[in-house]
């Protein structure tokens, strides 16, 4: 037993973040239209060139949500990969051709991708009409049927959530990490404010919530990479878990950051509207607690 | 990453299962105890110099899940286990060490731990038991509190002001006191439970020679941090194991009793989840564990949270049960009552989420 990251993980996980925060820093110009760098990553070897197993790309999910990148390399690299065949793989690794996958009739970033897996596992091109979310970043859209062209592989719902999962603990522990930044320096009634218990035992809490947040996630991931029979539960409980997490962690750093917090200017609402789109899309916190629940006391009988 | 047993560790596990198949049922005592530590499951991670087994951390966990999964009695002598042996270890002379470490392990010396006093809980460095120097032996006046297994233990590892005038912090001395001197009285008190497991101790005149002394004179609170930090450190796989019982019998009750409400059991997935969060989490903390030799400040947050989900999942279990919930039946209503003081014992909630905002994450000291 073993659950540490190797070094070569770890190195993966600094070159992520220093790449990400040289492209993508805080004080980025937030309400410019987003270059999502798309050849950059496919260089990098993440859409599948570097042939990663899922660990690895839950290392990139994390570090993307901690980053708040806005391209849509979550949808095509944790949903639909699972679906290509290898002509398909190589021109996504290539980055020549951007996809996203529709989920319950919705299909994320439908405006900006070339292809699109529908409900039922077949090909088709992005056409349709565009709605905005919560996320600025992440639009989703309503497919235009056409007649598709069948993919040889299959929807990988654990996959997906703990895809989600890893983004939504990056969200979360930038959103600490500000909180806990902010509580260091501001001061009110003569004192940093991180004195006060009132304001640490957020962060506190919030600290609590991201580790376990984690674990969950790499435990998910873990077994999704290792086709283990727990992946549908422990993807269910991380995806459930670490969103809320993230929109709790938001949420309290928030309230930390006191009005400055609330405004458009402090990019702290970009975190939060990141962490609500991802605990909305698919399937819900308490849905998925209830399929957690079937699974442990078997399908519920109504009387 | 590696989450399944190594051929090892699986070899160990399966050895662990047959030892329980060809012991259980067991009862808690000093016989039992002795049985652990003919086994090799008493000290395990400790130099076998001192009668462990110098084995890994992974180890350890190992035996302490599959114990709980049997619900097999642990080791009793905790204290011991968990604080006074490895703060032995870190502070203690090679004569201390050799005196004390084996018989811990065989159960032969039972160790209770002297910290709380009634006026000094959280704030241990306000503690006023006083131990004053003549001769070759300290003289030890006071009280101490809350103190699980005074009233049979052989040993206690004692916090005591050595230096009333030193600053805060520095006028503390740790000792070894024997539990059997004249002037040591143990009174049980009775908590929530109605049992009596903890006690108050009344030191009068008590003769400690020096050569029991901890560290240094005046450097009582550096060990005690030591003794605090092994405390939460080995116990997040215990706490855990205990944990995943409690749900599994909120399980097996709501099998029969909760079927079709939604609510209900969208809580007991929570707990599931919460559950699995620590159980991964403990993991996470053990690489740190076995690199370093020392638990890591995570373990505040781990005891945090197990305590508080300890609380919420034995009131949920009562709760499944209806109107019959409130019966006196035995485990959850001794369960429920019990968990209030898991937020309590061991670093106060208050205290643990204190040592989270300061030491892991760095906020200015609120004291």
């Amino acid at each position: 037993m073993d659950f540490a990251f190797t070094d070569e993980q770890r190195q993966l996980q600094r070159e992520v973040r220093g790449f990400l925060a040289a492209n993508y820093p805080l004080d980025r110009d937030w309400d410019a239209p987003a270059d999502d760098r798309w050849q950059e990553l496919a260089e990098l070897g993440w859409l599948g060139g570097a042939d990663l197993s899922f660990v690895e790309e839950a290392i990139l999910f994390e570090e993307t949500g901690y980053a708040l990148y806005p391209g849509p390399f979550l949808v095509a690299v944790g949903f639909v990969l699972p679906w290509l065949g290898p002509e398909e793989r190589e021109a996504l690794a290539a980055g020549t051709t951007k996809w996203s996958s529709e989920d319950r009739g919705l299909v994320p970033w439908l405006g900006s991708v070339d292809m699109v897996v529908d409900m039922d596992g077949n090909a088709q091109p992005a056409r349709g009409q565009e709605l905005p979310t919560v996320d600025p970043t992440r639009p989703l859209g309503r497919l235009e049927r056409s007649n598709g062209t069948p993919l040889p592989g299959a929807r990988d719902v654990p996959r997906a959530r703990t895809a989600i999962a890893a983004e939504a603990v990056g969200v979360a522990q930038r959103a600490l990490e500000l909180g806990v930044d902010y509580a260091k320096t501001r001061e009110q009634f003569g004192k940093k404010i991180g004195v006060y218990q009132a304001v640490s035992h957020q962060l506190a809490d919030t600290y609590a919530d991201v580790e376990l947040a984690r674990s969950l996630a790499y435990w998910a991931a873990w077994c999704v990479a290792e086709e283990d029979e727990q992946a549908p539960l422990a993807a269910a409980a991380a995806k459930a878990f670490a969103t809320e997490a993230a929109v709790k962690a938001c949420e309290r750093a928030i309230q930390v950051h006191g009005g400055i917090g609330f405004t458009w200017e402090h990019p702290l609402h970009r975190f939060y509207k990141r962490a609500l789109w991802l605990e909305g899309f698919g399937r819900r916190p308490a849905e998925l607690r209830a399929t957690i629940a079937d699974a442990l006391l078997g399908v519920e009988v109504t009387a | 990453m590696n989450l399944r047993d190594s051929p090892d560790e699986a070899a160990f596990r399966a050895q662990v299962r047959e030892w329980l198949a060809a012991n259980l049922p067991g009862e808690w005592g000093p016989e039992w105890s002795r049985r652990l530590y003919d086994a090799g499951y008493a000290g395990m991670t400790w130099p076998t110099e001192y009668g462990g087994r110098g084995e890994p951390y992974s180890h350890q966990a190992i035996q302490l899940e599959e114990f709980a999964r049997h619900e097999a009695p642990q080791h009793m002598n905790v204290i011991a286990l968990g604080m006074a042996g490895p703060t032995i270890m870190a502070h203690g002379t090679e004569e201390q060490k050799a005196r004390y470490l084996q018989p811990i392990l065989a159960a032969d010396e039972i160790w209770c731990q002297g910290f709380s006093e009634p006026d000094a809980g959280s704030d241990l460095a306000a503690a006023r038991t006083r131990a004053e120097r003549r001769e070759d032996v300290y003289v030890v006046n006071g009280q101490k509190v809350w103190s699980s297994f005074a009233h049979i233990a052989d040993f206690c590892i004692l916090v005591t002001l050595s230096d009333p005038n030193a600053p805060r912090y520095h006028g503390l001395t740790y000792l070894v006191v024997d539990m059997h001197s004249p002037g040591v009285e143990v009174r049980p008190l009775r908590q929530i439970t109605g049992e009596a497991e903890f006690n108050e101790i009344f030191f009068t005149d008590v003769e400690v020679p020096v050569s029991n002394r901890l560290g240094d004179e005046g450097e009582g609170w550096q060990v005690a941090m030591t003794t605090l930090l092994h405390e939460r450190g080995t116990l997040g796989f215990a706490l855990t194991a205990a944990l995943d019982v409690g749900v599994g019998r909120l399980l097996e009750t709501a099998r029969e009793r909760a079927n079709g409400d939604a609510d209900i059991r969208e809580r007991i997935a929570a707990e599931w989840i919460e559950l699995q969060a620590l159980r991964y989490t403990n993991y996470r903390s053990l690489g740190t564990y076995q690199r370093t030799g020392i638990p890591g400040p995570e373990g505040s947050a781990i005891k945090l949270r197990w305590s508080e989900q300890n609380q919420r999942l034995t009131k949920l279990g009562r709760e499944l049960l209806g109107p019959e919930g409130i019966l006196d039946d035995g485990w959850w209503h001794y369960q429920q009552l019990r968990s209030r003081g898991n937020t309590i014992e061991a670093g106060s909630s208050e205290v643990l989420r204190n040592i989270v905002a300061e030491r892991v994450l760095g906020l200015p000291r609120s004291r």
